[in-house]
């Protein structure tokens, strides 16, 4: 009947239930605006003169890697608040209601690319403090900043995976930074992949956040591209449509423990 | 089938690797009438909460509420039905009216009702001063009312409480027992999970007994006590030797025969409450027989299932984690 139209309702109900979580609860709004501030200053001072990187300034080779690790978090509000649904029963009342079975994932989805959008104006303009430039079109910077909001979406699928996977949501957090955090680093976020052993360079090679950060340089600083930003792209897509569907197979069947 | 049962299970059942939760269980709950599920922690109450509120599917059984099959219509069945549990299942970074507008939308009442319907709700409640208040500053009883406030937002003409008192002070539990008679008497159907024998005895039209996912007695509330065998006067003697005097002294007032039990203590059933202990006191004091102790003592759910199990009502290692934390 309405469907498709009580679909899109009850996702925006959701969003803007999570939405309204953020100005309350203040630890969660420093992860969005502190932390990327305290990530771009550690790196570009602390290991800035260590790490050569030909061709670039290290502020310039680290802005789009910071941003990209950035994203790839963004989303573990998704997988700490479904966790904490879980927990408190609330799933089970969502649950019971006659909405739509995937509102609750893609209500909280949606809520994450509004504070990646913040994130990434907070990181962007303080690295262009530190002395970042852009070296690309105004339309490549923005089709940068959509890249990014694709990726992080796509990212926030995988938090709601293991936000619905995981026994509480101290244990989500734990998992996602275990899951995640080998991806970033070894990637060509921080250093350039030629400088890791010969191991780390092959599993750089083919990690999708090597191809992401690759296609940010391309569009913000005007890199060889290659492949990579239909790469991201491709990625990107790839990892939403794989993780909604895990996520939405497994909130169906959830019930709090 | 019988039109006018509102909620229908047969042969239900349900198992956790090798822990059968429910171990085929029948139910039935005519419409406008209250069936109290009692049991311990882990009886299989809350599974079965779940699988007629269409969040678990059954291993075998079937089961229909509002005449909609949970397996097969579950979509249409969730229209009509509201859940209420253990948990408070309330958003606490949201205000008490953000929580039931939002539970309105996701009913899609029409436009505008779900204001509406969360002022008039909190207003009954007794939340209306709290209304704007982030839930996370409510006390226990205020979570308590305001989730069961949000099983009524869409006016469902069956509820589903799942343990709504456990945890709760008296006060609070007297409160929220009167709202649910107020459904009730509004013509709702509920059913009522509960580990406390006064709760289902004041609520309930119909008690269904379970323990281990098995359903071990079926009645009304004078039926089960019946079955538990009453109210008792509990007495105990200064002096071992009158027990007989004091026997013969309480007969007149016993439903059956007084039971003599050790240590000078005898147990006199009685099918009345009124006045009891104020005679046996007398009719003792008049047989020159001295009291050290007198106390009446009513049927419990540790009595239910001594009666019916042979065992004590203990907390069955809690498999299904009934309630055992909130606060």
């Amino acid at each position: 009947m309405n469907g498709l139209r009580d679909n899109i309702s009850d996702t925006l109900v959701l969003t803007k239930r999570s939405f309204l979580r953020i100005p309350r609860a203040p630890d969660l709004l420093l992860s969005f605006t502190v932390q990327p501030i305290m990530f771009v200053l550690l790196f570009v001072y602390v290991f800035g003169g260590a790490i050569v990187t030909p061709g670039y300034a290290y502020v310039d080779f680290l802005m789009p890697g910071i941003i990209v690790q950035t994203m790839a978090f963004g989303g573990f509000v998704t997988a700490l608040g479904l966790a904490e649904d879980l927990k408190k029963g609330l799933v089970d009342r969502f649950r019971s209601l006659p909405m739509s079975r995937s509102a609750v994932l893609s209500g909280r989805t949606l809520a994450d690319v509004g504070t990646n959008l913040i994130s990434l104006a907070i990181m962007i303009a303080v690295g262009l403090l530190a002395g970042f430039s852009f070296d690309a079109s105004a339309t490549h910077v923005a089709a940068g900043i959509g890249l990014m909001l694709l990726f992080g979406y796509a990212f926030s699928w995988v938090f709601a995976f293991i936000g619905l996977s995981s026994s509480s949501p101290e244990a989500s957090q734990s998992i996602g930074f275990i899951l995640i955090f080998p991806l970033t680093f070894v990637s060509s976020a921080f250093v350039p992949v030629d400088s890791m052993p010969t191991a780390l360079q092959a599993f750089a090679n083919v990690n999708p956040i090597t191809t992401t950060v690759d296609a940010l340089r391309a569009l913000f600083l005007d890199a060889p591209a290659g492949n990579a930003i239909w790469g991201a792209v491709a990625w990107s897509l790839g990892i939403a449509a794989a993780f909604a569907t895990l996520s939405v197979a497994r909130y169906k069947r959830a019930v709090t423990r | 089938m019988a039109g006018d049962a509102a909620i229908e299970a047969s042969g239900l059942r349900k198992s956790y690797g090798d822990v059968r939760a429910l171990d085929g269980i029948d139910l039935r709950a005519a419409t406008g009438t209250v069936l109290g599920l009692l049991g311990p922690n882990g009886a299989g109450k809350t599974t079965a909460v779940r699988i007629l509120t269409t969040l678990l599917r059954p291993d075998g059984g079937s089961a229909r509420v509002a005449g909609f099959d949970v397996e097969r219509e579950a979509a249409a069945l969730r229209r009509r039905i509201g859940l209420a549990g253990q948990y408070a299942a309330v958003d606490e970074n949201l205000t008490g009216a953000e929580n039931l507008e939002m539970v309105g939308r996701l009913y899609h009442l029409p436009r505008g009702e779900p204001r509406r319907r969360a002022a008039e709700l909190l207003e009954r409640f007794d939340l209306a001063d709290a209304a704007d208040r982030l839930v996370r500053t409510y006390s226990g009883g205020m979570r308590r009312r305001l989730d069961l406030a949000a099983a009524l937002v869409a006016r469902p003409p069956i509820l589903f409480l799942d343990e709504p008192t456990a945890g709760l002070d008296p006060r609070s539990r007297i409160n929220l027992w009167e709202t649910i008679e107020g459904r009730v008497a509004a013509g709702t159907t509920v059913l009522l999970t509960t580990q406390y024998l006064d709760e289902a005895d004041r609520l309930a039209d119909r008690i269904a007994v379970i323990d281990r996912g098995r359903m071990i007695a079926e009645g009304s509330s004078d039926e089960l006590k019946d079955q538990v065998g009453g109210e008792r006067l509990d007495v105990t003697l200064e002096d071992r030797t009158q027990v007989d005097a004091a026997a013969a002294a309480l007969e007149p007032l016993a439903s059956e025969r007084p039971a003599i039990v050790l240590d000078g203590a005898l147990r006199v059933p009685v099918s009345r409450r009124q006045g009891v202990i104020a005679e046996a006191v007398r009719r003792l004091d008049e047989a020159g027989v001295g009291i050290a102790d007198v106390a009446m003592h009513r049927p419990t759910l540790d009595d239910v299932f001594l009666t019916l199990t042979g065992r004590a009502a203990e907390q069955s290692d809690g498999e299904e984690g009934d309630a055992e934390e909130e606060g």
